[in-house]
């Protein structure tokens, strides 16, 4: 059972905070200029976002409980699971941010979760 | 839905950047850490010589830089293009890996290895091939 909220806190804290994240930097709105002082200016008002420090704290509580979760089960268990995630940021994208995940864009990520399960379960 | 050359180059530019950087600072934190060696941090002292190897070691610094490039590349991507589209299209960073592993690491990647990274390889390119915002700017 234990496991088991692991690896949702680890889907969905983790998926949930790159969300967050990718929420606070559309309310800065699109980076233009690429100049460092200028960059620096962008992460201060995205530090400014409360979505971005909820996105930080999920991202953070996902990170911590994929190290709980190594502590008890192999890799070649734990990691595969994380590919769901894939599918848990596309579905997150078009509820959670408003974004049109055509079928096509659907397709894509499927072969993205077999592909990268596939790359997981490969490791020696 | 904006789809402009101008918008793609820079998502492209800021995607191959997160490819780049976020396999090298894995692969460089795993080698500082290794030539750290095993050490307990069960006790004050074990904690200490951790840390201090840690902030003493070069391959780590350039680790955490590379980690670094990676994050602030990914949030600005994130300022305009859809989080549906960055997340699938840097999952090539999967195969980043596998060729840094292969040819700067001599490890051996196995053909099933290879087989997912061709997937993933598919996979990022057919969401390429939608546009990388659908939403209105802020």
């Amino acid at each position: 059972m234990l496991v088991f909220i692991s690896y949702l806190l680890i889907i969905g804290a983790g998926t949930g905070g790159e969300l967050c994240v990718s929420r606070a930097m559309k309310a800065v709105g699109e980076v233009k200029d690429f100049r460092p002082a200028a960059l620096v200016g962008v992460m201060t008002r995205a530090l400014r976002v409360s979505w971005m420090w909820v996105g930080l704290t999920l991202m953070g509580t996902a990170f911590f409980s994929l190290l709980a979760v190594l502590s008890r089960e192999n890799v070649s268990l734990v990691v595969p699971v994380t590919a769901l995630s894939y599918g848990a940021g596309a579905l997150g994208g078009k509820f959670f941010l408003g974004e049109q995940v055509t079928p096509r864009r659907w397709a894509g990520v499927f072969l993205v979760c077999i592909g990268v399960t596939i790359v997981i379960m490969g490791r020696r | 839905m904006k789809s402009s050359a101008g918008l793609h180059f820079k998502t492209y530019l800021l995607i191959f950047l997160m490819v780049m950087f976020g396999p090298l600072g894995n692969v460089l934190l795993g080698k500082g850490m290794k030539r750290i060696g095993a050490v307990s941090i069960a006790t004050p002292a074990g904690a200490l010589d951790f840390l201090s190897g840690v902030l003493t070691s070069g391959t780590v610094w350039l680790g955490i830089g590379s980690l670094m490039i990676f994050f602030v590349a990914n949030i600005l991507v994130l300022s305009w293009a859809d989080y549906s589209y960055v997340q699938p299209a840097s999952s090539v960073a999967y195969g980043m890996s596998a060729l840094l592993a292969h040819f700067l690491l001599r490890e051996v990647v196995t053909p099933t290895r290879w087989i997912g990274v061709l997937l993933i390889c598919l996979g990022v390119l057919v969401v390429g091939h939608t546009p990388p915002r659908t939403t209105e700017p802020s």
